[in-house]
């Protein structure tokens, strides 16, 4: 069933309309601004976004998201490879990069165990840090995920699975308000909790 | 603490309502299904961040428009500070105070405490033992930050493993290193929440004795128990012993989840052999022990919210109440009422400063 005099800009304002916080209204909007522009101009934005999702990879060092095979903070020979910060998602790396107090290198686990997101954990991108632990390569693995109570399930996960290796487990010092996430805090806040990591201890969830 | 005034827009069944209270008592006299009850909630939004009655923010909007705002200042430690509750359809409620959004609703849970005693408190003695969680934890919870947010991790991990047992089942599959991972994170949360209830619950019991004492006149032995499994066994126990139990029904059967409060008229349930005034001067006693609670431990004098509840009450008990609640020890209150002669003249007999609005198609302010 289709809402407007064209079954094509139906379809357009549909596949907006999927995109996080925007409604049908904004999706309306956002075609009927594009239809205005010269058309080389739409078919750069939509090639743009073909290739995004085409050509994107994944670092296979550390899962993030990189044009090349090895991201620019892998390949970067002054970074400290000893220490690998284990985060969700890239804009935990974005957040953490833009603090400036770190220096070792990251890896991303593409999720946080929730089963009621069906996320479980044998989901979660580990196989490349329990390589590179496993070689002896890491001498200590941050644990950077949000306090949310799956973050927290996570790096209990995380601890069980590597505890036994020759390396420290760390965690981001944590500040007075719970449940916040990496994302909104501040640079300064999240630049002295990297610092004032504490040792990770299993036997307390908290 | 005080509320100052009230502002309402499109807010349950008022168009518009600006009021400015006493700082004492606050009545608000009309007949049934005037909105008197409504203007008590808009109150307890602007303290808890949501409705008393109806949890849906999107259905407290007046039937036809788009959004409400509740507006109101406070009169804190000499200073005036201002709350702004909204909501708009198909967004997220917003709460302000002065003019800076909360990131957390529950950042302003304990602000401005307050306590609302209704007839739909009955529940607390009728109903399962969700509302007697409810009760502990909403006490609770107004002073004490480190308890709500234990409570709600609790029940994160709670969902999540019950998701998982569900879908261990549809998948039959046991993989139980991953509910450990849950285990393990419930154990100390547990054992958190335990504790704060057993020593809630020990502290709560001399004021409600004392307040069921002065209501009703009597002696009366009148009894509250904490019932929990973990006073058998710890939760890292009761969740190993129940494993396979638990993958069999598909959710978890041991837990703080689980916890009752007995209620009770001295060895008997207050259920099954107490009056309807039993009853209802237990539970209005019960309401009291939390206001006084919430005052020892937080420093913080809660507003008190009496929502028609002389209606089953005789003249004397009702006089009671009313004597009580306008000595020194409580503050601001708001009561509802539909009788005006009557509320009238228990008020004039009272040293205490009141106002008197009428409630009909208008709200009037009529003494002072
Ligand atoms: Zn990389």
């Amino acid at each position: 069933m289709h809402q407007y005099s064209s079954k094509l800009l139906d379809e357009a304002v549909r596949e907006f309309s999927k995109l996080p916080g925007i409604g049908k209204k904004t999706a309306l909007r956002l075609v009927l601004y594009l239809l205005r522009q010269d058309e080389e101009e739409v078919t750069r934005f939509g090639e743009s976004m073909i290739r995004l999702r085409k050509e994107i990879k994944h670092c296979r060092e550390c899962n993030n998201i990189s044009d090349t095979d090895i991201c620019e903070i892998c390949a970067n020979p002054r970074r400290d490879r000893h220490i690998v910060c284990v985060v969700e998602s890239i804009r935990d790396v974005i957040s953490i990069e833009n603090t400036q107090q770190y220096n070792g290198l990251y890896h991303v686990l593409g999720g946080i165990i929730s089963p009621m997101d069906g996320v479980g954990p044998g989901d979660l991108e580990t196989g490349k840090l329990e390589e590179k632990i496993k070689q002896g390569a890491v001498k200590e693995m941050i644990l950077a995920l949000s306090t949310t109570m799956e973050g927290d399930t996570t790096n209990f996960y995380l601890y069980r699975k590597f505890h036994n290796y020759d390396i420290e487990i760390s965690i981001l010092a944590r500040g007075v308000s719970f449940g916040d996430e990496l994302e909104y805090a501040d640079e300064i806040t999240l630049g002295r909790s990297i610092i004032n990591r504490q040792p990770f201890r299993g036997d307390i969830s908290r | 603490m005080y509320l100052k005034n009230l502002a309402l827009v499109h807010f349950k069944n008022y168009e518009q309502a600006e009021l400015e209270f006493s700082p004492r008592i606050n009545c608000f006299v009309g007949d049934n299904g005037v909105g008197k009850t409504n203007l008590l909630d808009a109150i307890h939004y602007l303290s808890l961040t949501k409705s008393f009655f109806n949890p849906i923010d999107s259905q407290n909007i007046r039937h036809g428009e788009e959004f409400f705002v509740i507006q109101g200042d406070v009169e804190k430690d000499g200073e005036t500070e201002n709350l702004y509750c909204a909501c708009r359809k198909g967004r997220k409620k917003q709460f302000k105070k002065n003019r800076k959004e909360y990131e957390r609703l529950a950042d302003h849970i304990g602000y401005m405490p307050v306590v609302m005693i209704s007839p739909a408190d009955s529940a607390l003695i009728t109903e399962g033992s969700d509302q007697r969680r409810k009760f502990m934890d909403s006490v609770i919870s107004q002073y004490d930050r480190v308890y709500l947010d234990n409570l709600m991790r609790y029940n994160r991990a709670l969902t999540q493993r019950n998701i998982l047992l569900k879908q261990m089942s549809v998948q039959r599959q046991t993989d139980h290193a991953a509910i450990d991972l849950w285990d393990k994170q419930m154990i100390p949360l547990a054992a958190f929440i335990y504790q704060t209830r057993v020593k809630f619950i020990r502290d709560l019991m001399p004021l409600f004795r004392e307040y069921y004492a002065m209501i009703s006149g009597n002696e009366e032995e009148v009894e509250l128990r904490y019932e929990s499994q973990l006073h058998e066994e710890g939760m890292d126990e009761l969740l190993r012993e129940r494993r396979e139990k638990d993958l069999a029904v598909q959710y978890t059967t041991g837990g703080v989840h689980k916890d009752d409060l007995w209620l009770g008229l001295g060895e008997h349930p207050m259920k099954r052999t107490g009056s309807q005034g039993q009853q209802k001067t237990f539970l209005v006693a019960l309401k009291l022990a939390k206001f006084g609670f919430i005052y020892q431990v937080s420093g913080n004098l809660p507003i008190l919210l009496l929502d028609d509840i002389f209606d089953k009450f005789d003249k004397n008990r009702v006089k009671q109440i009313i004597r009580l609640v306008s000595e020194k020890e409580f503050g601001q209150i708001f009561i509802t009422d539909t009788n005006l002669e009557h509320l009238e003249g228990i008020l004039k007999e009272i040293p205490a400063d009141y106002r008197i609005f009428t409630i009909n198609d208008t709200i009037r302010l009529i003494s002072q």
